[in-house]
């Protein structure tokens, strides 16, 4: 079987067409182009397929389709060739079916789907919250069944894992955002002012959000597609059918743990950041670090440290809820998986900054020295 | 068509292979056997490339698996095609999509001539042309052993390996995909080498029998032949009564 293929040719000989060669998707790769043409023009009145080597279906169809579907009378047909050409037509009187068009009317309806779509975005996610509470509820009677070895878990997972990475970061956009503030306060002659900008914007504002991105980033994502593939090998169907609370074995370690971990993460992250801005001031402005540390207390009520915490709190449940949410939405098919947990990024980042905004207005009077 | 030479795999300190030989010739329906964690997936899969093995080499069309060129190692791989247990199908295409997909990657048929060659490969696995629309979710075991099939049969591969061919399969359903493999290798001419637990499927297809057992290719010959060896493994494999009566049913049918 290894012996090199015959290049497949079409011989033309006193009005009979002899097809020769191995006519095979293999052998007809680079000739295919060239024996469409030849077969196109070709006026014959008899075939003779007894000079082929070799035929598959593709050479076959080749052939058929150059026939016009069907066999001309008189074709000398080898018997082990013949029946290729039957299928054929079985297959011709069964075709496949087009796929239908896209038109105009199919956009009307794909706006009207996205539409019912969020709907039922808001529907499934309102029933999530309204099952986990009532799961909670229920738990209330029977502390025994707190799920708290995945609590503790998914706590190390979210929390503690994340904890360099957030460092990291923190550290880089409090010494960037020092020297370029410093930059500016210099010019006016403002230079202890840094400490009240850094204290107010990173610890009210920056953690939480920087937090949050990051978390969503890294844990949201991770919760989508570890249900999502859950669902793909029916291991949430397996938990159902054992009587077993999806949400209270899934989802509730999930929402408990990131909204622990979540403000943890906020207080570690703003005061690695507040030490990157108080280095850059000292290399910048050269304000000491002793007076850096007593100024901020001064100037930064400690209201905003609790805003922080609440935010890191709430933002920490909508990530998990919005996580779980899209997770448990994952259809049994790769384009599903990758979608849903694009999704989940994307619209817990934006749920983090639009409730961030409601923050900004419910607490405008709180904290912020006039 | 295929042959393994001296092929020794080794996970960690643990050695599964030490010495595989095995020819297989032309037009044979080669049928693996082997008690379970004797390796037989790990062997299918260092015949396709998916593995490879610590010592030895895979030989297909008598040259070496990785032998030559990018543009020769892809024509190589062309002549040769498998079926997963699972069916392995793209899930994010429908049953169309997944068959067509081989031959658009080759790019010699038109679309037209895929469509028309979809159509027939979609017969030859007999499916309806309705069937094309599904999304593999959508599907039943035994039709996404079909597709698998159909898809396997794509670029018209000269050299077939099945994995579990039949497995999850209720046993009407098993044997009419038995039937239709049979029937497919006799049309076209197929070598097949297959990975089965199950003896109907065994006792139906197989021309040849190659038992893994010990580490190395303890027989490889027909089924009648291997039977007679006295050895445990094949003593237990094949002549307990649950086999018997298999074997029984395979030569009344």
């Amino acid at each position: 079987m290894a012996d090199a293929t015959r290049t497949p040719e079409l011989r033309f000989t006193e009005g009979c067409l002899t097809p020769a060669g191995d006519w095979t998707l293999l052998a007809l790769g680079p000739h295919a182009t060239r024996l469409r043409k030849e077969l196109a023009a070709a006026k014959a009145t008899r075939w003779d397929l007894s000079a082929l080597t070799r035929l598959d279906s593709f050479g076959a169809l080749l052939l058929w389709r150059a026939w016009g579907g069907c066999v001309p009378a008189g074709t000398v047909l080898p018997d082990e060739y013949a029946t290729q050409f039957e299928r054929f037509v079985a297959m011709d009187e069964a075709p496949v079916p087009h796929p239908p068009r896209f038109v105009f009317t199919d956009l009307l309806a794909g706006l009207g789907a996205a539409v019912l779509g969020l709907f039922s975005h808001l529907g499934d996610f309102l029933a999530l919250i309204g099952r986990l509470a009532l799961d909670c509820l229920h738990l209330l009677g029977q502390p025994r069944n707190w799920p708290l070895k995945e609590f503790s878990a998914n706590l190390y997972k979210v929390g503690v894992k994340a904890m360099p990475v957030s460092a990291l970061v923190g550290f880089l956009i409090g010494v960037v955002l020092s020297y370029l503030s410093a930059l500016q306060l210099k010019a006016f002659g403002a230079d202890i002012f840094i400490v009240n900008i850094l204290g107010l914007g990173i610890i009210r504002e920056l953690g939480p959000v920087l937090v949050s991105v990051l978390v969503a980033g890294r844990s949201g994502s991770a919760m989508t597609a570890q249900l999502g593939v859950m669902r793909v090998t029916e291991e949430v169907d397996a938990l159902t059918v054992m009587g077993i609370s999806n949400y209270i074995r899934l989802v509730l370690p999930k929402v408990m743990a990131l909204s622990v971990a979540m403000p943890l993460l906020v207080l570690w992250t703003s005061a690695v950041a507040l030490i990157g801005g108080m280095v850059s001031a000292e290399l910048q402005l050269g304000l000491s670090y002793g007076f850096f540390l007593e100024t901020l207390p001064k100037v930064v009520p400690v209201a905003n440290l609790f805003i922080a915490l609440g935010k890191g709190a709430v933002f920490g449940v909508l990530i998990a809820l919005v996580a779980c949410h899209f997770g448990l939405r994952v259809k049994p098919n790769t384009e599903s998986l990758s979608a849903n947990t694009t999704a989940s990024v994307v619209t817990s980042i934006t749920l983090v900054i639009l409730v961030d905004a409601v923050f900004a207005i419910a607490t405008r009077s709180i904290g912020v020295p006039l | 068509m295929l042959s393994l030479r001296g092929l020794s795999t080794r996970f960690g300190s643990n050695w599964v292979h030490k010495g595989v030989d095995l020819d297989i010739p032309p037009g044979e329906v080669v049928s693996l056997v082997g008690g379970s964690g004797s390796g037989k997936t790990t062997l299918l899969r260092q015949m396709v490339g998916l593995l490879t093995p610590t010592e030895g080499e895979v030989r297909v069309f008598d040259e070496p698996l990785f032998a030559g060129s990018r543009a020769e190692q892809r024509r190589r791989r062309r002549r040769f095609a498998m079926c997963f247990q699972g069916g392995a199908l793209f899930s994010a295409f429908t049953v169309y999509e997944n068959i067509a997909f081989p031959l658009r990657e080759a790019g010699i048929a038109t679309e037209a001539e895929i469509r028309e060659l979809v159509a027939l490969k979609l017969t030859m696995v007999e499916l309806m042309p309705s069937h094309a629309a599904l999304m593999p979710a959508e599907l039943s075991g035994g039709m996404i052993k079909r597709v698998a099939l159909a898809r396997a049969l794509a670029l018209e591969p000269e050299l077939l390996l099945l994995d579990e061919p039949t497995a999850g399969l209720d046993p009407t359903r098993s044997a009419s995909f038995v039937a239709l493999i049979r029937d497919l290798q006799q049309q076209l001419g197929l070598t097949v080498v297959l990975v089965t637990h199950d003896l109907d499927t065994l006792a139906a297809l197989s021309s040849k029998v190659a038992v893994l057992a010990e580490r190395r290719i303890l027989a490889f010959d027909s089924l009648e032949a291997v039977m007679q060896i006295d050895h445990p493994f094949i003593q237990e494999f094949f002549l307990s009564e649950r086999s018997s009566r298999a074997l029984a049913r395979a030569q009344g049918a």
